[in-house]
């Protein structure tokens, strides 16, 4: 397919699904098409956001979507290409691969057993896993009032599904490999992805872009998550990527009662970045916890949306976001909090701290509390500020240079979130990329 | 559990105290808006040339603008021609002593409790009391006289200080700053004009009661307040209106000018009719209310106790624009019924050194959504800014909602920002320990309420805390379900 024209990336998005829908022949009938049809339609609706709507004031995509993007490129990338990008010390490790969004089961590997971890491609198991994929593919990400859902709905096919069946746990971590082939050409990539974590199952995941080559890439991923009753998932997401890779991800998880998910989110480089994450808390003693940390120097955007929608009662869902901005980098939070009138007994807190580290980097952020139960404990705090002037004082006070007090200072205040990350190799991994950090700035 | 019901009845179905009607014959301008009606409005008041020009420039800037839809509130569409967009008392009089008023007047005054006989002789406050937007009289004006303070009715200032408020209206609060700012530049009919020159601190709390009174009326207030170089001043603005079925607009503008090391004190206290408890009636508020820290080591503290009003929304501002100067906002939002509130604050820091703080507890009951807005901003140059936020949010029954929307902005490494909120309700351990010592759960829950708001009651002129907890315990006694 051809290379988007500069001016009207929209439009000849419009125009690649009608050359899209010809290419399908007889599958245009199946019912995974009629959802493609119907986002088509939401995103012409929609349009791409601009700074004047709400949740984008402060993300400008448009400085991202000038930029000529070449969208569903395949690319000859092999398994030695890319290997470079694999977590080291996991040679256990379910290797789930995407390439310029497509999911590559002849790169990919699966250690698990069959029985314990299906890997299909998404929309033939829209056929033989009907009853795991249709009622919730396309039905927890909104198309209807998300652009880039939307866009992202629209262009669906080769996906990936994964689900774990009922009571089983995938001893090995699964981590899925998002590879952009940006070697010749700017590249738009559209993974998407749905997990089913059934009945009283168990998984962790990692999720991890990266782009070979010098020229830009544009990333609109989606990622739907069921966690269905005392099943239990914990996501991580690391995003260490190019100065030119910009990176839309949506996940939308949906919880039943007595479930538990924990995300952990690791910004460190990129372009703009804009995670969304929304859980919804459907059903009653469910665990949500959702952590971040963006270290960012340069000129990276990172912007981190996030929504608790608490729908039944007591359940608890806890967030905590850290940042470390210098350079001319920019960091933005948005947490939602959303109480309904039925989630009674209900446990939120939400915290988002700041270090500001140099003069042009900035910080916008915005907590936010949308309550319409009574009988709740909700709380949220924001700070923004420098480094503890006494806590440097103190270290310098003992002999110890200022440029290794701020470091010490800056890993203690980061390695609260990095400490939470259970996987141990992927731990480990973070923790050198933030001493590597550390020892270049100071 | 069935004496909590009882008492949540009988507060919901309380009706409002101060629901009376002055008959006072008026002279009104007829409904609707063009521009007839503000030349009639700006002959009425014999003003100069350039104040129809400005306000026929607001207008057009209006005519162009289109109403808000982003905030947290539901209301029908305003008619905007369906409005009396000035209504005088017949004859203006010209007062000297409190014996020459409309003895009517002097009963509303009574039943309100701020009796002005009362008030010249004991407490030593100046009201200039605004009835349907006309002043009918200063007290004290002499004697602020004597020290330089003008403190008189935008008409009056208009006719005696023209040069001062050319010079300073619309500085703070552009005519098109927003939708119902433009409104309010058009037609405002009357207001407080307040000035204190340098180095006075005026002796007593200067005070405005404001009353709307004609069914159908809006009333559209402008407040200046200009504090000179090394002044104070603390400006009281209280508001009961009476009970009316159809809703009536309320836009009004206030601004306020802090020059060098000069220091205003604002409160408010705002129990307009809140319709009643199917949510019928009451008045919309659309206020914009805007403090600039003009000089270095200014300080602007506004006080807020918001009880009344259907729809509620404003946000009192501070711009830090002087070094080391200090913003603050103190606010106790209470929503019953079907109240909808979205308020809240900007703390706009510009210079260095400049600090600020916000204190907001919005109490929500019945059917009603009370949403804390507010936004902290720190601009690249405001070295050393310094602001800490407290939003909390209390929930009685469940049918009510809280919200809280807070934009924080940080451009400048030095500045230092904490926000912190909590929701919650009233603590049951609290209530059974109030309960088991003999106090009834009535009392018991506004007592609660009051130590919850206490560190924005405490900021209340002696004169007003003592009404704001009196509205307090009217709005939300035993509101507990």
């Amino acid at each position: 397919m051809s290379t988007i024209d500069k001016l009207n990336l929209k439009s000849t998005l419009l125009e690649q699904f009608k050359t899209f829908e010809n290419t399908l022949n007889g599958k245009s009938q199946k019912p995974i098409h009629k959802i493609r049809q119907q986002a088509i339609q939401s995103f012409d609706g929609l349009g791409f956001p601009t700074t004047k709507h709400e949740e984008w004031k402060y993300t400008n995509l448009g400085k991202v979507l000038k930029e000529a993007y070449a969208f569903g490129q395949t690319s000859p990338l092999q398994k030695a290409d890319i290997e470079q990008f694999f977590l080291p010390n996991m040679p256990k490790a379910n290797n789930i691969v995407f390439v310029n969004g497509v999911y590559q089961p002849a790169l990919s590997q699966i250690v698990s057993s069959e029985d314990v971890l299906v890997v299909k491609n998404l929309e033939e198991a829209y056929d033989t896993h009907t009853a795991l994929v249709e009622p919730h593919f396309a039905q927890l990400a909104n198309s209807e009032e998300e652009a880039l859902i939307a866009l992202n709905t629209a262009f669906v096919q080769d996906g990936v599904f994964i689900h774990v069946p009922a009571n089983k746990v995938v001893e090995e971590p699964t981590v899925l490999y998002f590879i952009n082939d940006a070697r010749n050409e700017n590249v738009g990539v559209q993974p998407r992805s749905l997990i089913v974590i059934e009945k009283g199952a168990q998984a962790t995941f990692v999720d991890k872009t990266d782009t070979i080559g010098g020229q830009a890439s544009f990333s609109n991923a989606v990622m739907e998550v069921v966690v269905e009753p005392n099943a239990r998932m914990t996501h991580y997401k690391v995003q260490n990527d190019q100065p030119n890779a910009s990176y839309v991800g949506t996940t939308q998880v949906k919880q039943a009662s007595d479930s538990y998910y924990a995300n952990t989110t690791i910004s460190l480089n990129g372009g703009v970045i804009r995670n969304n994450l929304n859980i919804a808390l459907d059903g009653s003693n469910v665990e949500s916890n959702m952590f971040g940390l963006y270290m960012l120097t340069g000129n990276t955007h990172v912007d981190n949306h996030s929504v608790a929608d608490h729908l039944k009662p007591h359940s608890l869902s806890n967030e905590l976001y850290k940042g470390v901005l210098d350079g001319k980098s920019t960091g933005v939070f948005n947490g939602k909090i959303f109480v309904r009138q039925d989630a009674q007994k209900t446990n939120a807190y939400q915290q988002n701290r700041n270090i500001l580290l140099s003069d042009n980097s900035s910080i916008n952020t915005k907590p936010q509390l949308e309550i319409w139960a009574d009988d709740v404990k909700c709380s949220h705090g924001a700070t923004t500020g420098n480094l503890d002037e006494e806590a440097l004082f103190y270290l310098r006070s003992r002999g110890i240079a200022t440029n290794e007090a701020r470091a010490l200072l800056i890993h203690a205040f980061g390695n609260e979130i990095v400490d939470k990350i259970e996987l141990e190799p992927l731990r480990i991994y973070l923790e050198n990329l933030v001493m590597e950090r550390l020892e270049v700035q100071f | 559990m069935s004496k909590e019901t009882d008492i949540l009845e009988e507060h919901i179905n309380s009706d409002y105290k101060y629901g009376f009607e002055t008959k006072i014959e008026t002279e009104s301008a007829p409904k609707g808006l063009d521009e007839n009606t503000i030349r009639f409005i700006s002959a009425k008041k014999n003003e100069p040339e350039w104040m129809l020009e400005w306000r026929l420039a607001a207008f057009a800037q209006w005519k162009t603008m289109t109403e808000p839809n982003w905030q947290n509130v539901d209301f029908p569409k305003i008619d905007y021609q369906d409005i009396i967009y000035y209504a005088a008392p017949k004859k203006k009089p010209k007062l000297n002593n409190l014996d020459e008023v409309d003895p009517e007047l002097l009963k509303t005054f009574e039943k309100l409790g701020i009796s002005l006989e009362e008030q010249k002789r004991l407490t030593g406050v100046a009201v200039d009391a605004v009835v349907d937007s006309v002043s009918i009289t200063t007290t004290f004006k002499e004697k602020l006289g004597e020290l330089g303070i003008i403190f008189c009715s935008m008409s009056d200032a208009l006719q005696e200080h023209p040069e001062l408020v050319r010079k300073y209206l619309g500085k703070v609060v552009p005519t098109n700053d927003n939708y119902f700012a433009a409104l309010n530049s058009a037609v405002f009919s009357d207001g407080s004009f307040c000035y204190i020159p340098k180095g006075v601190r005026c002796p007593m709390e200067l005070s405005t009661y404001f009353r709307i009174n004609t069914a159908g009326t809006g009333q559209f207030e402008r407040t200046l307040i200009i504090a000179d170089e090394s002044s104070y001043v603390s400006y009281l603005e209280g508001c009961t209106a009476p009970m009316r079925d159809e809703n009536q607009l309320h836009a009004a503008v206030v601004e306020l000018i802090a020059m060098d090391n000069a220091e205003i004190k604002y409160s408010t206290v705002q129990n307009w009719y809140p319709g009643d408890k199917n949510g019928k009636g009451g008045i919309y508020n659309f206020v914009t209310k805007r403090g600039i820290c003009d000089g270095v080591n200014s300080k602007i503290s506004w006080t807020q106790v918001e009880t009344g009003s259907a729809v509620t929304w404003k946000y009192p501002s501070c711009i830090l624009k002087g070094d080391n100067s200090i913003g603050e906002f103190y606010s106790v939002a209470v929503t019953n019924n079907y109240q909808q509130a979205d308020t809240g604050t900007k703390m706009i820091h510009i210079g260095k050194n400049t600090k600020s703080r916000i204190v907001s507890k919005g109490i929500s009951a019945g059917h009603s959504q009370n949403s804390y807005r507010g936004q902290v901003k720190v601009m690249k140059r405001a070295h050393n800014a310094r602001n800490y936020s407290q939003c909390d949010s209390l929930l009685m029954g469940d049918l009510c909602g809280a919200h809280t929307f807070p934009y924080i902005e940080a451009d400048n490494p030095t500045a230092v920002i904490e926000h912190e909120a909590t929701t919650s309700k009233i603590g049951e351990d609290q209530l059974f320990y109030c309960t088991q010592r003999g106090i009834d759960p009535e009392a018991a829950v506004a007592l609660i309420v009051n130590g919850y708001a206490k560190e924005v009651l405490k900021q209340l002129p002696m004169e007003f805390a003592v009404e704001a907890q009196k509205l307090l315990a009217i709005s939300l006694e035993g509101s507990v379900g």
